[in-house]
C-alpha cells in the first residue's frame, strides 16, 4: 500500500505528483525528498529513506527518479518491483521514458496512475487490460518512420534478412495509434546478456557470470485472452471448464481472436549441470526462470516456449550462468607495466585481443584504467587512428569504437608520476607495477552475439481470424558487459 | 474500474480473513484459504498480498501445516522477487518449529536471491543483499561458496558496494579467505576514499580470524603513504591488537613512519595508545611521541591531548629515562596553558598520581593490554532463524536493525503522544519497552516470556531495603572457574538488562555481586552472586517481590546463560 507516487527529473523538479490516501502532507515532499537525497551522508542508502512518520522509496530509471511513500512497513522487494513496473508501463505508453516524454504526457501519466492504483493498492498493471480503461493518447514528439534507415542501430534482424530496423524501433509507444492501423504489427524480441568477468593478473579466470533476458516487446492488436478469463466471474467456472477442457486458455482460443506466439531455442539448451541434450558439449545454463504466462507443455521436448503476447514489453525467461562458458571470452588484455622509480616514469603496454569469431565485432569499447595519485602527463602510442585515449579523475580512459572479431589493438601509454613510492623494501625494481595502478575494467557491446551461445532459432505466430498483414517480426541478440574487470 | 479478477480474490480473502465468524470456525476459514490458495490465476501482486494476508493464518495440525507448505510450494520459484520473498517470510514464520524446513527454504530461496543481488536494478539489488546479511547472521556458511557473486563492480553506485563489502566479510571461510582478501585489497586503493576505507576495515574485520594474512595485507597498506589509507589501517591495527594479542609483534613492526602520513583526530589517537601500550617493543616509540608534545599547541582536538597524556605516562612506566622529561613537558603545558577542562583536569590527575608514587601509578596504569574476549561478546554467536523471521521481507533490514530501532522509536512517541497529552512522559515510554526489550532478548536462546525493562535504575539503599526483608525464592550453584572480570561480567549482564547494583573487585575473596532486574509487569528480581574460591561454584540467590515461578524461571534461565558464557570465555 503506498500513499504518494510521484516522479521527479534528475534535476529534481517534480513533474508528476499523486496522493492516493490523503494521509500526508502535500506536495512539499518530492522537495523534501529531494532535498534529503542530496544531503545525505555517504555511508547511508539512498533506496530508503526515512521522515517524520514516512519511508521514501525510489528507483532511478533513465535518469528520473520513482518514488513511492508508504507509512506502513512493507515489502521493499515488491515495492521495487512495482515501481520498475510502473516505468516499464509508462514506457509502453508514452514511448520511451525520459523527461520530456513525461512533460509531454502528463496527462495520460496521471490516468494511467489512476487506472493503476487505487486508494494506494494496486490494481493492475497489465498493458493489455489497462489498454481499455486510458483514453488519452499518447503525445510522440518524432513522427516514427520504419524506413529512417539513417540510424542503422543494433538491430540485426535474423528473420528478415534485408531489412534492418533502426535502433530507435522499438521506443514507441505501444498503443498510441488507435487509427493508424499501418505501424501495428511488429514484434520484437531481445536476447540480452550480462557479463561480469574476473581476470587475474596471470590470465587465468577467477570469475564468469552471465545474467540473460529474453524480452518480447509486441506491438501486435490485442490478442490476449487474459480478458476473458480475468473478467469472467466467480473462479468456479473456470475451474468448471477447465476440468472439462484441460485448459482454459484453450478454450477462449476457440472463440476469441487470438495470437499465439512460439519461440524456439536452441534445441540443445539444457539447464543445469547435469542435464544433457543433443551431441557435444550444448549451451548449459545454471538456472531459468519463467514468465508466468508462458506455457512450457513443449519446452522439455522440443525448447519450445508459447506465450500470447501481450502488448507491450514482457520478460518471457531470464536465465543465469556462472563458470563455465561454451564459447572463449570475448576479450583478452595483455599488460605489461614498466616502473622506473627513480626518473618516477610509468610505462603501461596494453595489448587488446579480440577472441570474437571474425564475423562478430564488438562496439563502444572502453577500457577504464585506474592510476596510482598525481599523474601529471600522459603521452600515447595508439595502433590505429580512431580509437582515443584521455586521462580524467586518476584514470585512463581508451576508447575503442568498433572492434573485430579476431583482431589484435595495442596501445603504449607514458606517463610521469613524481613522488611516487614503490612498494617499500625491495629497491628500484622495475617490474613491480606501483601500487594504486589497476584493475583494468572493459565496457563493450556485442550485437548479434549471446556468450551462453543460446538462440532463437525461430518465432512463429499463429494467427487467427481478426489478423491482418503478416506482421514484422524483429529478432535481435545483444549481449554486453557488466563488470568486465581484468587485474593488472 | 471495474474490480479485476485479482482484486476480486484478494477482496474475498481479505473479507474472509477478517470476518469473526470465519475466524471462529477453524474450518470454514482453512476453507477460504485453501480456495484462495488455488486460484493459480492471479498477478503477481495480488499472490503477494495473499502471502501476506496468510501470515495471520495459524495451522492447527502439523499435518495441516505441512499441507499448506505443499500448496505453497511453487510460489517459490515464481520469477517474481516479490512474490518470492513473501512465500519465504511465510515459510519461516509458519514452520518456526521446525529448524530443518526453515534451512531447506532458505537453501531454495538462494538462487532467486543470488539473481537479485545481480540484478539490473540496483535497488532490488541493494534489497536483496540486505536480506542476505541477514541470513548470513543466522546461517554463515550459507553463501559462502557463491563469493564471486559478492565481488563488487567498478561502475556500481557506492551504497551497494558498501554492502557487498560487509557480506564478503561475513561469509569468508577457511577456502575463499584468500580470494577473498585478495579482491579486498583491490578495493584499498580506489578512488572513492570512503569505499577504500570501509574495504580496510572489512579485513580488519575478518582479520580477528585470519590474523597473519590480513596483517600482511595491512602492512602492505602502510607503504601506499596516503593519509586517507594509513589513519584507517592504524585504527584498525589498534582494535586488532586489542582483540588478538597474538599480532602484537607483526603490528609493532610495522607501525614506524607511520606518523607521517596521519593528520586526522581518530588516526592520531589510535596511533599515540599504540605507542603507549606497547611502546616496549618499539623502538622510536618516545621521540614520536616527543614530536606529538612538541607540536601539541597547535592540536585541535582535545581528545588526541588526553590520549597523548595517558600514553606518555604508560609508556614513561617501560621506558623512564626515555620519556621523563618530555612528560614533564606535557604535564607542564597541560596545567598551565591549557584551556580545554577536561585535558587540564587529566594532567592534574595525573600529576597527582606521580606523586602518589610510581608503584601507585604503575597498579592504575597498567591495566590489561589486551581482551579476547571482548570480540566474542562482540559478535554474538548465530542468531536463530525465528529472532528475524517476523522482519524477513519488510523495510527492517532494509534500514539495518539499529536505525530501525531509532525510526519505530521516534514513530512511537509521536504516536502516542497526542493522543494521551496528561500522561506524556508515561505514555511515550509505555508502549516502546515490551519492543525493544523483545529484540534484545530474543537474541538470547530459551528466555522464554520474560520481558526485562533496561532502565529498571534502582539506588543502593532501596535494593538494601528490599533485599532484606524478602526471603529467597531460588537457590542454586554453578559450575565457574578461575578468577572473576567484573567488568566483562557487567556488560553481559547489561545485555540482557540486568543492573549490578554493587560488585566485588577482581580478586577479591569471597567475590560477590549483587544484582537487580525488573520484567515488564513490574516484578523485582533481586539477586546475589557469591564465589567462594575454594569450591569453583557460583552461588547464585535470587528473591523477588511477587511471588510468580514462571518469570522466575525466566529470570534464572537468563542469569544462567550469562554467567555460562562468561564461564566458557574464561575457560
Amino acid at each position: 500500500m503506498i500513499s504518494q507516487f510521484f516522479i521527479l527529473s534528475s534535476k529534481g523538479d517534480p513533474l508528476i505528483y499523486k496522493d492516493f490516501r490523503g494521509d500526508s502532507g502535500g506536495r512539499d515532499v518530492a522537495e523534501l525528498f529531494y532535498r534529503k537525497l542530496t544531503g545525505l551522508p555517504g555511508d547511508e542508502s539512498p533506496v530508503v529513506m526515512h521522515h517524520d512518520d514516512r519511508h521514501f522509496i525510489h528507483i532511478r530509471h533513465s535518469g528520473l527518479y520513482l518514488v513511492a511513500t508508504t507509512s506502513e512497513n512493507i515489502s521493499p522487494f515488491s515495492l521495487l518491483e512495482l515501481l520498475s513496473r510502473l516505468a516499464t508501463l509508462l514506457g509502453d505508453y508514452c514511448g520511451s521514458l525520459g523527461e520530456g516524454t513525461i512533460s509531454r504526457n502528463v496527462a495520460l501519466v496521471y490516468e494511467l496512475l489512476d487506472e493503476v492504483l487505487d486508494y494506494g493498492y494496486v490494481q493492475t498493471t497489465s498493458t493489455e487490460m489497462l489498454r481499455n480503461f486510458i483514453q488519452t493518447e499518447a503525445v510522440v514528439s518524432k513522427p516514427f518512420s520504419l524506413f529512417d534507415l539513417s540510424s542503422v542501430g543494433l538491430f540485426g534482424a535474423e528473420t528478415q534478412q534485408s531489412k534492418v530496423a533502426p535502433s530507435s524501433a522499438a521506443s514507441r509507444p505501444v498503443l498510441s495509434s488507435r487509427t493508424d492501423q499501418s505501424q501495428k504489427n511488429e514484434v520484437f524480441l531481445d536476447v540480452v546478456e550480462r557479463l561480469s568477468v574476473l581476470i587475474a593478473s596471470n590470465g587465468s579466470l577467477l570469475k564468469v557470470d552471465v545474467q540473460g533476458e529474453i524480452r518480447l516487446k509486441s506491438f501486435l492488436p490485442s490478442g490476449s485472452g487474459e480478458e476473458f478469463i480475468g473478467g469472467s466471474q466467480g473462479g468456479v467456472w473456470d475451474r468448471l471448464l477447465a476440468g472439462v477442457y484441460g485448459s482454459i486458455w484453450w478454450l477462449s482460443l476457440m472463440f476469441f481472436p487470438l495470437t499465439e506466439m512460439r519461440i524456439g531455442l536452441t534445441e540443445e539448451f539444457c539447464v543445469g549441470k547435469s542435464e544433457l541434450r543433443g551431441y557435444g558439449p550444448g549451451i548449459r545454463v545454471d538456472e531459468v526462470s519463467f514468465h508466468s504466462s508462458v506455457h512450457l507443455d513443449e519446452f522439455e521436448s522440443h525448447r519450445i516456449l508459447r506465450l500470447q503476447p501481450p502488448q507491450g514489453e514482457l520478460t518471457v525467461m531470464r536465465y543465469q550462468l556462472s563458470d563455465d562458458l561454451p564459447s572463449p571470452l570475448p576479450f583478452r588484455l595483455f599488460p605489461s607495466v614498466q616502473w622506473d622509480r627513480g626518473s618516477g616514469r610509468l610505462q603501461v603496454y596494453l595489448k587488446l585481443r579480440c577472441d570474437l569469431p571474425p564475423k562478430s565485432q564488438a562496439l563502444n569499447v572502453r577500457l577504464h584504467l585506474p592510476l596510482p595519485r598525481g599523474v601529471v602527463s600522459l603521452s600515447q602510442e595508439l595502433s590505429s587512428p580512431e580509437q582515443k585515449a584521455e586521462l580524467g579523475e586518476g584514470a585512463l580512459r581508451w576508447d575503442l569504437p568498433r572492434v573485430q572479431g579476431g583482431s589484435q589493438l595495442s596501445a603504449l601509454f607514458q606517463m610521469d608520476v613524481p613522488g611516487l613510492p614503490g612498494p617499500p623494501g625491495q629497491g628500484p625494481s622495475t617490474s613491480a607495477p606501483p601500487l594504486g595502478l589497476g584493475p583494468a575494467s572493459l565496457s563493450f557491446e556485442l550485437p548479434r552475439h549471446t556468450c551462453s551461445g543460446l538462440q532463437v532459432r525461430f518465432l512463429r505466430l499463429a494467427f487467427r481470424p481478426c489478423g491482418n498483414a503478416n506482421p514484422h517480426k524483429w529478432v535481435r541478440h545483444l549481449s554486453h558487459s557488466d563488470a568486465y574487470v581484468i587485474r593488472i | 474500474m471495474p474490480y479485476l479478477g485479482s482484486e476480486d480474490v484478494v477482496k474475498e480473502l481479505k473479507k474472509a480473513l477478517c470476518n469473526p465468524h470465519i475466524q471462529a470456525d477453524r474450518l470454514r476459514y482453512r476453507n477460504v484459504i485453501q480456495r484462495v490458495i488455488r486460484m493459480s490465476k492471479l498477478d503477481q501482486w495480488g499472490q503477494a498480498e495473499v502471502l501476506y494476508f496468510l501470515l495471520r493464518y495459524q495451522p492447527r495440525s502439523e499435518e495441516e501445516l505441512f499441507d499448506i507448505l505443499n500448496l505453497l510450494d511453487s510460489f517459490l520459484k515464481s520469477s517474481s522477487p516479490g512474490v518470492v520473498m513473501g512465500a519465504t517470510k511465510l515459510f519461516l514464520i509458519l514452520a518456526k518449529k521446525f529448524p530443518h524446513v526453515q534451512t531447506d527454504v532458505l537453501v531454495q530461496v538462494k538462487g532467486p536471491l543470488l539473481a537479485a543481488c545481480s540484478s539490473e536494478s540496483r535497488e532490488l539489488c541493494f534489497a536483496a543483499l540486505c536480506h542476505v546479511r541477514q541470513i548470513l547472521h543466522s546461517l554463515p556458511g550459507h553463501f559462502s561458496s557463491h563469493y564471486k557473486k559478492f565481488f563488487c563492480s567498478y561502475s556500481e553506485p557506492h551504497y551497494i558496494k558498501l554492502q557487498k563489502v560487509e557480506v564478503l566479510c561475513e561469509l569468508v571461510n577457511d577456502e575463499n579467505v584468500q580470494q577473498v582478501l585478495e579482491e579486498l585489497r583491490g578495493y584499498c586503493t580506489d578512488v572513492s576514499a570512503d569505499f577504500a576505507q570501509a574495504a580496510i576495515f572489512a579485513i580488519g574485520g575478518i582479520a580477528r580470524t585470519y590474523t597473519d594474512q590480513c596483517v600482511q595485507i595491512l602492512t602492505e597498506l602502510l607503504g601506499l603513504r596516503q593519509d586517507h589509507i594509513t589513519t584507517v589501517v592504524v585504527q584498525t591495527f589498534r582494535d586488532l591488537v586489542w582483540l588478538c594479542p597474538q599480532c602484537t609483534e607483526a603490528v609493532c613492526q610495522a607501525l614506524p613512519g607511520c606518523e607521517e602520513n596521519i593528520q586526522d583526530s581518530e588516526g592520531k589517537q589510535a596511533l599515540i595508545w599504540l605507542l603507549g601500550v606497547h611502546g616496549e617493543r618499539i623502538p622510536n616509540a618516545p621521540y614520536v611521541l616527543e614530536d606529538f608534545v612538541e607540536n601539541v599547541k597547535s592540536e585541535t582536538f582535545p581528545a588526541v591531548k588526553m590520549e597523548l597524556l595517558t600514553a606518555l605516562l604508560r609508556l614513561f612506566l617501560s621506558r623512564p629515562a626515555e620519556c621523563q622529561d618530555t612528560l614533564g613537558r606535557l604535564l607542564y603545558y597541560c596545567i598551565e596553558e591549557e584551556k580545554d577542562m577536561a585535558v587540564r583536569d587529566r594532567g592534574l590527575f595525573y600529576y597527582r598520581l606521580l606523586l602518589a608514587g610510581i608503584d601507585e601509578v604503575k597498579r592504575i596504569l597498567c591495566s590489561p593490554k589486551s581482551d579476547p574476549s571482548l570480540g566474542l561478546l562482540e559478535d554474538q554467536a548465530e542468531r536463530p532463524v525465528n529472532s528475524w523471521a517476523s522482519d524477513f521481507n519488510t523495510l527492517v533490514p532494509v534500514y539495518g536493525k539499529a536505525r530501525w530501532a531509532t525510526i519505530s522509536k521516534c514513530q512511537g512517541a509521536e504516536r502516542c503522544g497526542p493522543e494521551l497529552p496528561n500522561t506524556a512522559s508515561f505514555a511515550t515510554s509505555g508502549p516502546l519497552i515490551p519492543e525493544e526489550n523483545k529484540k534484545r532478548v530474543q537474541e538470547l536462546p530459551d528466555a522464554g516470556a520474560l520481558m526485562l525493562v533496561p532502565k529498571c535504575q534502582l539506588t543502593a539503599e532501596c535494593f538494601e531495603k528490599t533485599w532484606l526483608h524478602l526471603k529467597v525464592a531460588h537457590q542454586q550453584v554453578l559450575p565457574w572457574q578461575g578468577a572473576v572480570h567484573p567488568d566483562t561480567l557487567q556488560m553481559a549482564l547489561q545485555v540482557v538488562n540486568i543492573q549490578t547494583i554493587a560488585m566485588s573487585r577482581a580478586g577479591a575473596q569471597p567475590w560477590k555481586a549483587y544484582l537487580s532486574a525488573q520484567d515488564d509487569t513490574g516484578c523485582l528480581f533481586l539477586t546475589e552472586l557469591l564465589l567462594e574460591p575454594e569450591n569453583l561454584e557460583m552461588q547464585i540467590s535470587v528473591k523477588q517481590n511477587e511471588a510468580r515461578t514462571e518469570a522466575l524461571n525466566g529470570f534464572i534461565s537468563v542469569l544462567e546463560t550469562v554467567i555460562g558464557t562468561i564461564g566458557e570465555i574464561k575457560s
